[in-house]
């Protein structure tokens, strides 16, 4: 419970700034902190076909295999990071459940499951002008007939890795390494007076 | 400059990192071989103005290898 008491996410001290934005552009443009996603990254053999069904029937969806798309079913999600790796995230204080689901289904096979949740904090971008404003900043093709929901990409925030996933039309959630969050933070806010 | 990850497509220069060139096969019994060999096969490589094969790695991305041909000219870059 004290740990609970003490928690501190990485974008704390710039939720003031966020509500500012929100309140300056009408809500055309909204941009929060998602603080403590759980997320657990998993390395697997795409190859297996009984290991991944076993996958699929542990977290009761079958894992993204087409590269940079996202899986989903109620509040949990599984992200195609490299052909044999996935980020699967669900709400905060989850990490423990899709853990020992992941390792019900990995069995014994070959194969790594890593509670990261503390290594990314994520950030929600959402409105008719997220793309524009993400767009100033990566250089993949946001365009949201490339860029549409479901699909999910790692690449840079001017130089912080990131990976962008596309919810829906005009919500994109962006996962930033903690230590880089006020970096990517500063770089967003800054990309709105330009 | 676009390059061609095989597994996310076409993406900018700036995800990448160079590999330097590729097939540089290690020696097949490195205990036996003489100095020169070593030396050969640790420090020299190809330098052909034109199409070389080359490693590149998507580290910004999928963080996959892969193979390419890329014209040391023009830029212009092909699928090994
Ligand atoms: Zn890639």
């Amino acid at each position: 419970m004290i740990a609970e008491a003490v928690r501190r996410s990485p974008l704390a001290d710039y939720t003031d700034r966020f509500a500012a934005l929100s309140t300056a552009t009408d809500g055309a443009l909204s941009i929060r902190e998602l603080p403590f996603v759980s997320q657990v990254d998993l390395r697997a053999d795409p190859k297996d076909s009984d290991l991944m069904q076993r996958l699929a029937t542990a977290i009761g969806f079958a894992l993204p295999i087409v590269p940079n798309t996202v899986t989903s079913r109620e509040d949990r999600r599984a992200l195609w990071l490299a052909p044999d790796e996935w980020l699967v995230v669900g709400p905060d204080g989850q990490q423990g459940a899709i853990e020992r689901e992941l390792r019900n289904g990995l069995n014994s096979a070959f194969g790594s499951i890593v509670d990261v949740s503390a290594n990314r904090t994520v950030i929600e971008i959402r409105g008719g002008k997220a793309r524009d404003l993400l767009a100033h900043c990566v250089p993949i093709d946001l365009d949201a007939r490339v860029f549409s929901a479901g699909r999910c990409a790692q690449t840079l925030l001017v130089k912080a890795h990131v990976i962008i996933e596309c919810r829906d039309e005009s919500g994109l959630i962006l996962y930033v390494r903690a230590s880089l969050a006020t970096y990517a933070a500063d770089w967003l806010l800054d990309a709105l007076t330009e | 400059m676009l390059i061609p990850c095989p597994w996310c497509g076409d993406r900018e220069d700036i995800e990448f990192k160079y590999g330097g060139s590729a097939d540089v096969a290690y020696p097949r019994d490195a205990d036996a071989v003489d100095d020169a060999t070593w030396a050969r096969f640790v420090f020299f490589r190809p330098n052909p103005k034109g199409q070389m094969t080359e490693r590149w790695v998507h580290t910004a991305g999928c963080r996959r290898w892969f193979t390419l041909v890329r014209d040391t000219v023009t830029h212009q870059i092909t699928t090994a």
